[in-house]
């Protein structure tokens, strides 16, 4: 029985749910050593000297620094950031020092005895200060990344339009929460490789970290994923900097080391999504055509490059929203502050430029008097679509059938009349709203990225007929293992519990690169796909067919292994040669192809404490083909609650650059009474190029809630709040402000 | 003045064990630490996530807020308790078959919370359910999968 487009059970789950799945905290590791780190309590200023109380037993700890670094930067896009601060500290919370000891309790109590003296400066704390430059974090304008896309004639077009609306839109921090904290453990091997595991996204990320870090030879590193309790982003690229401390501490001590970070260090330090301000100026007709979108994007970095200029590319990229308009002129700017670096988190950028895009939307419609749904009809994408960078959209476009699908099933057109009703009557205590957003979300690696990845996947098929799949790819919950095992099976045509899929380890599985920007699916299992059909096709050649026994199979699996013990089929990344990318004019194919959502939120606010209650989401993706439904709703569901999250909870403060919230019963994140029951509709637009149609789905619904939240708030209440999140203070607020 | 060891007895998933140490370490170290019992979670260390959730005589408690002489004479259910990999009781097959686990770290204390649910006769009512399992966060799921397989085995139950 084929396994695509089945609910095929989650592989690893028996391990999952008897408790024995080895998360890197569970791992023993004999002769271990806690380390722990000594963090940065100012935002900005030098380093004047770090000085070890001498009474302490420090020979009974071991420690190191930043002299004892090799090469002191944690490899990335502009290697600018220190494995442990030196002689300056950028942020709070930067790492500074490393103890490890057989006790944690000691080895938090040795910090104690660590005293360091700064020479305080006046920190980098927002985007208009760092914009300002009279300090320079970075370069002489403090901006990392600065984007320019222009297309058509905007002056003219705003010129041109019956309407210009302007908004700005502020979207803040977003922590991930992952329940597993990071945590990872390093060891020498008595041959001198250094080996790494632990949980993580990206295990040759951290494998060129150290390799850059240390100077080592890539077989002598061998970095191996635990069993990993969510990422979300929040383990894409930041395990760098814990492997390099927790290898730092390992070389000297000569035994295993292992951090483990606590909730609220992992909360303190660690990344978080990147702040944003994004302003639009559109052009509009009378009848709701756009004719110009004028857009200036500027993200919060924090003090390292890190992942910024990317995450802006893919905010940037994705930040006219979901439709055509002829005339387009946008910049962004990621800049400097003092506070601990953003980085990747599920949508990577798009949220929050979507959240604008799709905001401004309901304000352009409520302006014209002219039906939400319908100005995004109008305008939606479709096929020959052409988009701001120049791409023309050719196939795989499911924008138009998601919005349909929740405006039909949520009964929108009703539900909205009735709550008008609803709200006019004065003794009711509560106001009800209903809101959409629809979303694009583009599949893979921005731009050029895929074909600068090189991935390569592989299916290996053993002379005693096991068949095992390698892939760098991780499961950290959204079901890679199994997804990558059906794909692997179908394309082998042979029952999918024959298929095995290799923990990854960099010893053994190949770089089919990161975990990260919905592209596990689409692009490794493609890989993998293509790599498993030339297996089927060398098994045909040889015995007329693929066995469908056991026997059979290991019989023919013998014959063409000969006298080898496996054979093995490598794919490599090839780029579709329809698919073009201009780097220094941001011109041409973004992205080869893009997921649609779409989402209408139903939910009602209390008259008296403004309390929001969301009551319905009703939602529709379309992810090209669904390989494993349950594996989709899961995603989807998920990732809808992380939005709503964003949109109504989820309340980062920062004082002095560092986060004052850094704990769970301060931040809160949802809760299964604070999330509603989720209507989800699977649609399947096929993309030619992806394993049996697929496309990504892991971001996408991830940048549907914040704004269907916000246009029912504006339903509701009538005040249209473009900040998030929006607490019931905040609708208070802009209540009092309109009346 | 150093606090003192104590010499407590309690039963760990219907085992006598008898603990030599100082009365104030948490109930999740001395499972995870001294019974190498590692299912049990730790995603918080304040008793807001629930990942560490045990039974104490059959009701759930955050086992990073339970000092171990609060556990004398009591008796302690751990995931480990529930079927094995190879025969999963009922509850932990609803969750495979619903999608009620995705990363896993939750999971743990998410049946335990479930399973004094079924275990003293909760009901399907999913709005219910959706109560009691308040104190466990999920960051996966968004808990739908999880609603329904707890209320698939309550439905289960009330038949019987």
């Amino acid at each position: 029985m084929p396994a695509i487009g089945r609910r095929v059970p989650r592989r690893e789950g028996p391990e999952k749910l008897t408790g024995r799945a080895q998360y890197l905290d569970d791992v023993a590791i004999p002769s271990c050593l806690t380390g722990v780190t000594l963090r940065s309590t100012i935002p900005y200023g030098a380093i004047r000297a770090v000085t070890f109380d001498p009474a302490f037993p420090w020979a009974d700890f071991v420690v190191v620094t930043a002299r004892d670094v090799p090469y002191n930067r944690v490899a990335l896009i502009a290697d600018d950031q220190p494995l442990l601060a030196d002689t300056r500290v950028m942020h709070q919370m930067e790492p500074i020092a490393l103890v490890a000891h057989r006790d944690r309790d000691q080895a938090y109590e040795a910090l104690k005895h660590i005293t360091v003296v700064y020479g305080p400066e006046a920190p980098v704390l927002t985007v208009d200060d760092a914009l300002a430059a009279t300090t320079k974090l970075f370069g002489d304008d403090n901006v990392f990344k600065d984007i320019r896309i222009e297309r058509g004639d905007v002056d003219g077009g705003l010129a041109a339009a019956d309407l210009v609306m302007e908004g700005e839109y502020h979207l803040p921090h977003q922590e991930h929460a992952y329940i597993e904290n990071n945590a990872i453990a390093a060891w020498v091997d008595p041959d001198g490789t250094l080996v790494v595991t632990g949980s993580m996204q990206c295990p040759y990320y951290v494998h060129k970290a150290l390799k850059g870090l240390f100077g080592l030879a890539d077989r002598r590193i061998r970095v191996i994923q635990t069993a990993t309790g969510g990422g979300f982003g929040g383990k894409e690229e930041y395990p760098n900097v814990i492997a390099g401390h927790a290898a730092l501490l390992a070389r000297k001590a000569g035994r295993p080391v292992k951090i483990v970070y606590d909730r609220h260090e992992d909360m303190l330090a660690t990344t978080k999504r990147h702040p944003a301000r994004v302003r639009h100026r559109t052009g509009v007709r009378r009848d709701g055509t756009l004719v110009a979108q004028d857009i200036d994007i500027v993200m919060d970095g924090g003090a390292y490059v890190t992942l910024s200029p990317v995450v802006l590319s893919r905010g940037a990229l994705h930040a006219t929203g979901p439709y055509s308009c002829p005339n387009v002129r946008l910049r962004a700017r990621a800049v400097a502050t003092n506070t601990p670096p953003n980085g990747a988190f599920r949508g990577f950028g798009a949220p929050q430029t979507l959240f604008a895009a799709e905001l401004h939307m309901e304000k352009i419609a409520a302006t014209l008097g002219i039906d939400a749904v319908e100005l995004r009809r109008k305008n939606l994408v479709r096929k020959g679509s052409v988009l701001a960078t120049g791409q023309v959209l050719r196939e795989s476009i499911g924008a138009r059938p998601v919005l349909d699908i929740c405006v039909k099933r949520s009964d929108y057109r009703r539900t909205r009349r009735a709550h008008d009703r609803h709200n006019r009557d004065a003794r009711q205590t509560t106001w009800k709203g209903i809101g959409l957003a629809v979303v694009h979300h583009g599949s893979g690696f921005t731009g050029r990225g895929e074909v600068m990845l090189a991935s390569r996947a592989s299916v290996v098929l053993g002379r005693d007929g096991t068949i095992t799949a390698l892939a760098a790819s991780t499961e950290i919950g959204q079901g890679t293992t199994t997804m990558l095992a059906q794909i692997t099976a179908d394309a082998l045509g042979v029952p999918v519990d024959w298929v095995d899929v290799e923990v990854p380890d960099t010893w053994k599985v190949p770089n089919s690169g990161p975990t990260v920007a919905s592209r596990t699916c689409m692009v490794v299992g493609g890989l993998l796909q293509r790599a498993a059909v030339r297996l089927r096709d060398q098994l045909i050649e040889l015995v007329g067919a693929v066995p469908t026994t056991r026997a059979a199979f290991v019989r023919a699996a013998q014959r063409l292994c000969g006298d080898r013990s496996a054979v093995r089929a490598d794919e490599d990344y090839r780029k579709p040669p329809e698919v073009t990318w201009d780097e220094d004019a941001y011109h041409g194919d973004a992205y080869a192809v893009y997921s649609y959502g779409a989402a209408a939120v139903d939910l009602e606010i209390d008259r008296a404490t403004f309390e929001v209650t969301v009551r319905k989401v009703t939602t529709a993706h379309d992810v090209g083909k669904a390989i494993n439904p349950l594996l989709v709703e899961g995603q989807i569901i998920g990732g809808l609650v992380q939005g709503l999250g964003y949109a109504l909870l989820e309340h980062v403060v920062y004082r002095d650059g560092v986060m004052r919230n850094a704990e769970l019963t301060n931040y809160v994140i949802p809760t299964s009474l604070d999330v509603p029951p989720f209507d989800v509709v699977l649609v399947e637009r096929p993309y030619s190029r992806g394993p049996w149609g697929a496309k990504g789905v892991g971001e996408l619904p991830m940048d549907i809630p914040a704004p269907a939240v916000a246009a029912a708030i504006f339903h509701a209440t009538g005040s249209l709040i473009s900040k998030l999140p929006i607490l019931p203070e905040t609708i208070r607020a802009a209540d009092l402000a309109r009346s | 003045m150093p606090p003192t060891s104590r010499v407590l007895e309690f039963t760990v998933n219907r085992t006598r064990r008898r603990y030599a140490g100082l009365p104030f370490r948490r109930l999740i170290d001395v499972l995870r630490e001294d019974l190498r019992l590692t299912g049990t979670k730790e995603g918080c260390g304040e008793g807001e996530c629930g990942s560490c959730t045990v039974l104490l005589d059959g009701a759930p408690v955050n086992s990073c807020l339970i000092p171990i002489c609060q556990v004398q004479g009591r008796s302690v259910r751990t995931v480990e308790s529930l079927g094995r990999p190879e025969s999963l009781n009922a509850l932990q097959q609803a969750f495979i078959d619903t999608g009620g686990a995705q990363c896993g770290i939750c999971t743990p204390g998410m049946l335990m919370t479930a399973t004094a649910w079924i275990e003293h006769g909760g009901s399907a009512d999913r709005d219910a359910i959706r109560r009691c399992l308040a104190g466990n966060l999920c960051r996966c799921t968004g808990y739908q999968h999880i609603v329904d397989a707890v209320t698939k085995v309550a439905r289960r139950g009330s038949r019987r």
